[in-house]
């Protein structure tokens, strides 16, 4: 239980440093991908330091709302930084990182910016918040019944089991079925964390925005919280995404080296996979947000094709 | 005489004082708060009764009759104790509101005598043990329900048109109770339960009888394609009628499955688990599809009563198709996760129509795009509508979270046991019902997004908005009362479930544990779950956070300026804001053939020039698939055959005389022949 509680402590700590400098990667890439000479892969922290050191300006109509919304994103991401299975996949007591619980945790987070989007009162508040919830409504099948499919072999709907599966029996991995719903998680996740080709993350364009529309009318450590929210979870999704894919190096039996090997593992996989991410987003454009529902029907096809035939097939 | 018989005494004297105390108080406001309180404590009754049932307490009164059949017998059992429980809970909350609220019309001798006698009969259902107390109940419910929303009909024209649909649905789905019960009756020659449950499961009579029944109670849990009355009815009610309705009222519906499912005719063959599953499947994802695009708050709640009741139908039904593969602990685990849903179901749609009653009674306006910012006006009513709708969503830590993990459980684990896959059908059927499940919680998320936060947050979109104020204490108790059930019963679903799954025994036992402080072990399908863990959880992350923001706010304190980004310019105008329908209107777009909505849109220019426009006029209404395509034709048929009818039958003797001489004649033939 001690270990458990010391490994979940030290995801948090890690996560809370490693996923501005992964977003600070991630735009360094891009930019010297595009010819441009960037801002330095520590920009994001030098961003969060300023913000909070400003005095947050607000609305004279807007609530509480705009100040709670922030806080609850980022507890909603520092869960899922706790609960999935990051760097181990040693259980916490009582609280296993089942997937519907993890599911509803981050849709915490969603309905929160959702709200804040609105609470300023503005077109293009609502907007976003409109647009964030339709493409938030329509992942969620998609979502669900990708982790269906990758816990069947499992025979458990508990994420850190299901890695320790993968792990022992590495030909799940590359089996068809994982595959499809590999594909499938992906194209949810790239939707849940508002990256291409869903949404663009440094667009300027007020018509394109969704996640940036939302979070216009928040200023200083409000919007610090929304940031930095946003950056756990986009990290704390892609080291599930990227722990699935190679769980090796993950900490199954507590041990100090086997931490320290588990910390640098899951480091690397994540500032590979953002890195690939980045790359991958240079050649990309944004998808019409009518062509979005276009886009989350084929990877819910591919999620359910990949449950029934690991019934059928297997 | 034992407990449970001195409560349901106790609920026969309580009704007969509320309908004397509505009948003789001549003042409206006296008339309110002494027949409000005499309701309050006849569903009291109900509830201390329906608890001791519940925990196993016997007790029957018998009804004397001179009719040949088996003897009218109330005497709750368990199940019959957990759903008096729930329905009455809702009768106390909806009275107490009905104090504050019933003006006028709601406030009237007819009102509050119809509402206790609505309360009575719904709290006295599941207590019934055959077949013609069960229906004497009913309609008593029933006429109760109809003469409660009879009361504005002077005052609003729509309500004339509502009722009729209330009425024909109503007493459509007592046909198919009646011809299901008719059909059991004959085969096994009794009337009481007990002897109606020795009927073969497979026989071709108790499939029959099935399907009848699951038409009749699924037309008052507000199914699809039965549920048409709902989106007219609830809307015209006031919101503690509406609650009492829709929190309560639908509860009896499934009631009835229950009674079928577990205990009439436990055990049947898996196509009835398919056709329960289909039926709530099409009823969850139309039901939320219509609430996410509704802009009058109560009939988005309406609809979303339709998609919850569709809910607990597919937990049922995944529960008979388990048992009949032998999948023993997902089988448990679905049915658990069906009362669930009913159980919370009941906890925040009551607290949301109460809410919604407040709104109404503060501004006098139930249409979304004209309310805002009433989080500021109303905190009380706004707290609670909130947790009721993070319950409607199913987000931690509600009940309603619980209730929708459960059966998600439940399905994930149904497929295989022991590694084996069970059978085809459900290797198909339950990935299925996952994906129906999760994209009907993302609708919902996003129609309770929309809900709250057009309603409660931003700016007023009108002056009655804006002039809003929040509601007296009476009213403000039971909103109260009914956020922290939602709240509580997602904190703690260990002991709930543990009374869920006594309420289902003998015939099923589930094997669930608490676990933790207040966590529930679900054993057959090896999940746990605590809340309050969670909650704990979250409470240390937070405190970081706050400490950063105390020692933030104090070097820099938030100021509020009426003139922030604005995306440059001067504040926009509240009307410029985003309101109910064009939140909705991407989903409207992509789910375009489904809804078929109907738009128009009318550009006045200015003066003689094309390129300037003076004014745009939009209108866009959403109009429901299945009473234009389905009750629309029906009823057009029984009108074209009642002209037919009508030319027959002009009136003229001398038409009736020639009838009379060809009949004579016809028989005459016949006889011969």
């Amino acid at each position: 239980m001690i270990p458990a509680i010391a490994i979940a402590l030290l995801q948090l700590v890690l996560f809370v440093f490693l996923s501005p400098l992964l977003i600070g990667v991630m735009r360094q890439v891009r930019a010297r991908l595009e010819g441009r000479a960037g801002s330095g892969i520590w920009q994001p922290w030098r961003d969060v330091r300023k913000l909070v050191a400003k005095d947050p300006v607000r609305a004279s109509d807007s609530s509480w709302m705009l100040a709670a919304g922030p806080v609850t994103l980022l507890v909603s991401s520092l869960l899922l930084c706790v609960l999935l299975p990051l760097v181990g996949t040693l259980p916490l007591p009582l609280v296993p990182s089942d997937l519907f619980v993890i599911v509803s945790i981050m849709l915490i987070g969603v309905v929160a910016l959702a709200l804040v989007g609105l609470d300023a009162g503005t077109a293009f508040g609502g907007m976003g918040s409109s647009r964030h919830m339709t493409v938030a409504a329509l992942v969620e099948p998609t979502l669900l019944l990708a982790v269906y499919a990758l816990s069947i072999p499992a025979g458990t709907s508990t994420l850190s089991l299901i890695v320790e599966t993968r792990l022992q029996n590495p030909a799940v991995i590359i089996s068809p079925v994982s595959l499809l719903a590999m594909v499938a998680l992906a194209i949810a996740i790239m939707a849940e964390t508002s990256r291409l080709p869903i949404d663009n993350p440094s667009t300027h364009l007020e018509l394109t925005m969704l996640h940036e529309a939302m979070v216009l009318e928040a200023s200083g450590r409000d919007l610090a919280w929304l940031e930095l929210g946003s950056w756990l979870k986009l990290a704390a999704l892609l080291g599930l995404l990227s722990n699935l894919i190679l769980p090796w190096g993950v900490l199954t039996d507590f041990s100090l080296p086997g931490v320290l090997v588990g910390l640098g593992a899951v480091t690397a996989k994540i500032l590979l996979l953002g890195v690939a991410l980045s790359v991958g987003e240079v050649f990309l454009a944004k998808v019409r947000l009518f062509r979005v529902p276009e886009l989350l029907a084929g990877s819910f096809a591919l999620a359910l094709l990949a449950v029934t035939a690991s019934y059928l097939v297997a | 005489m034992t407990p449970v018989e001195a409560g349901m005494l106790g609920q026969v004297a309580l009704l007969a004082a509320a309908v004397a105390s509505a009948l003789l108080v001549p003042s409206a406001r006296w008339r309110s708060r002494v027949s409000g309180i005499l309701c309050a404590l006849l569903a009291a009754a109900g509830v201390i009764t329906g608890a001791i049932a519940l925990t196993g307490g016997r007790g029957a009164l018998t009804i004397p009759t001179a009719l040949p059949m088996d003897p009218l017998v109330l005497s709750p059992d368990r199940l019959g104790g957990l759903v008096m429980v729930v329905v009455s809970v809702v009768g106390v909350l909806a009275s107490l509101f009905g104090i504050g609220s019933a003006r006028v019309a709601s406030a009237s001798r007819t009102a509050w005598a119809s509402m206790a006698v609505f309360l009575f009969g719904m709290q006295l259902v599941p207590a019934a043990t055959d077949v013609v107390s069960f229906l004497l109940f009913w309609e008593i419910m029933t006429l109760g329900s109809t003469a409660l929303l009879l009361a504005h009909h002077a005052t609003r024209g729509t309500v004339a048109s509502a009722l009729v649909w209330y009425s024909a649905m109503s007493q459509l789905s007592f046909f198919f109770v009646l011809a299901g019960f008719a059909v059991l009756a004959g085969a096994t020659g009794g009337t009481g339960f007990a002897a109606l449950a020795t009927l073969d499961p497979a026989s071709w009579q108790a499939s029959l009888a099935f399907v009848l029944l699951l038409l009749g109670f699924g037309g008052k849990a507000e199914l699809v394609p039965l549920h048409v009355w709902v989106p007219r009815v609830l809307p015209e009610a006031p919101g503690h009628v509406a609650a009492a309705m829709s929190g309560a009222m639908v509860n009896i519906g499934v009631y009835g499955a229950l009674l079928v499912c577990v205990r009439l005719l436990p055990n049947g063959p898996a196509w009835w688990g398919v056709l329960i599953m289909a039926l709530g499947a099409v009823s969850a994802l139309y039901g939320i599809l219509q609430a996410s695009v509704a802009s009058n708050l109560k009939v988005l709640l309406a609809y979303s009563t339709t998609e919850n009741m569709g809910l607990v139908f597919l937990g049922l039904g995944a529960s008979v198709l388990l048992r009949g593969d032998h999948a023993t602990g997902a089988a448990d685990a679905a049915l658990l996760a069906a009362l669930l849903l009913m159980v919370s179901h009941a906890a925040f749609k009551a607290t949301l129509f109460l809410g919604a009653g407040a709104v109404a009674r503060s501004t006098r306006e139930m249409n979304l795009d004209r309310l805002g910012g009433l989080g500021s006006r109303m905190p009380w009513t706004a707290g609670a509508f909130g947790a009721a709708a993070l319950g409607a969503a199913a987000l931690p830590v509600t009940s309603g979270f619980v209730a929708e993990w459960m059966l998600l459980q439940a399905l994930v684990h149904g497929s295989r046991v022991g590694g084996e896959v069970v059978s085809v059908t459900s290797s198909v059927a339950m990935p299925l019902a996952v994906a129906v499940i999760a994209l009907t919680a993302g609708l919902a998320l996003l129609t309770f997004v929309k809900a709250y936060g057009i309603a409660f947050l931003a700016r007023p979109r009108s002056a009655q908005a804006t002039a809003a104020r929040e509601v007296p204490l009476i009213m403000r108790i039971p909103l109260i009362i009914g956020a922290l059930l939602v709240i509580g019963l997602g904190l703690l679903p260990g002991p709930l479930t543990e009374a869920l799954a006594s309420a289902v025994g003998p015939a099923f036992t589930p094997d669930v544990r608490t676990i933790g402080l207040a966590g529930v072990d679900a054993r057959g399908i090896d999940v746990v779950l605590d809340p309050t863990t969670f909650v704990a959880l979250a409470a240390l992350v937070l405190v970081p956070v706050l400490a950063a923001i105390l020692i933030s706010a104090r070097r820099h304190p938030t100021r509020v300026s009426p003139l922030p980004w604005a995306g440059g310019g001067s504040r926009l105008r509240p009307r410029m804001q985003y309101t109910a329908t064009s939140y909705a209107e991407p989903l409207v777009r992509v789910f375009d053939d489904v809804l078929r909505p109907t738009r128009d849109v009318e550009v006045t220019h200015v003066g003689e020039s094309r390129y300037l426009v003076e004014r745009v006029h939009v209108e866009q209404s959403v109009s429901d698939v299945i009473e234009t395509r389905f009750y629309r034709p029906v009823l057009g048929l029984a009108q074209r055959f009642g002209v037919l009818a009508r030319r027959a039958q002009n009136g003229s003797i001398h038409r009736y005389l020639s009838y009379s001489f060809v009949a004579l004649l016809v028989v005459l033939i016949v006889v011969s022949l």
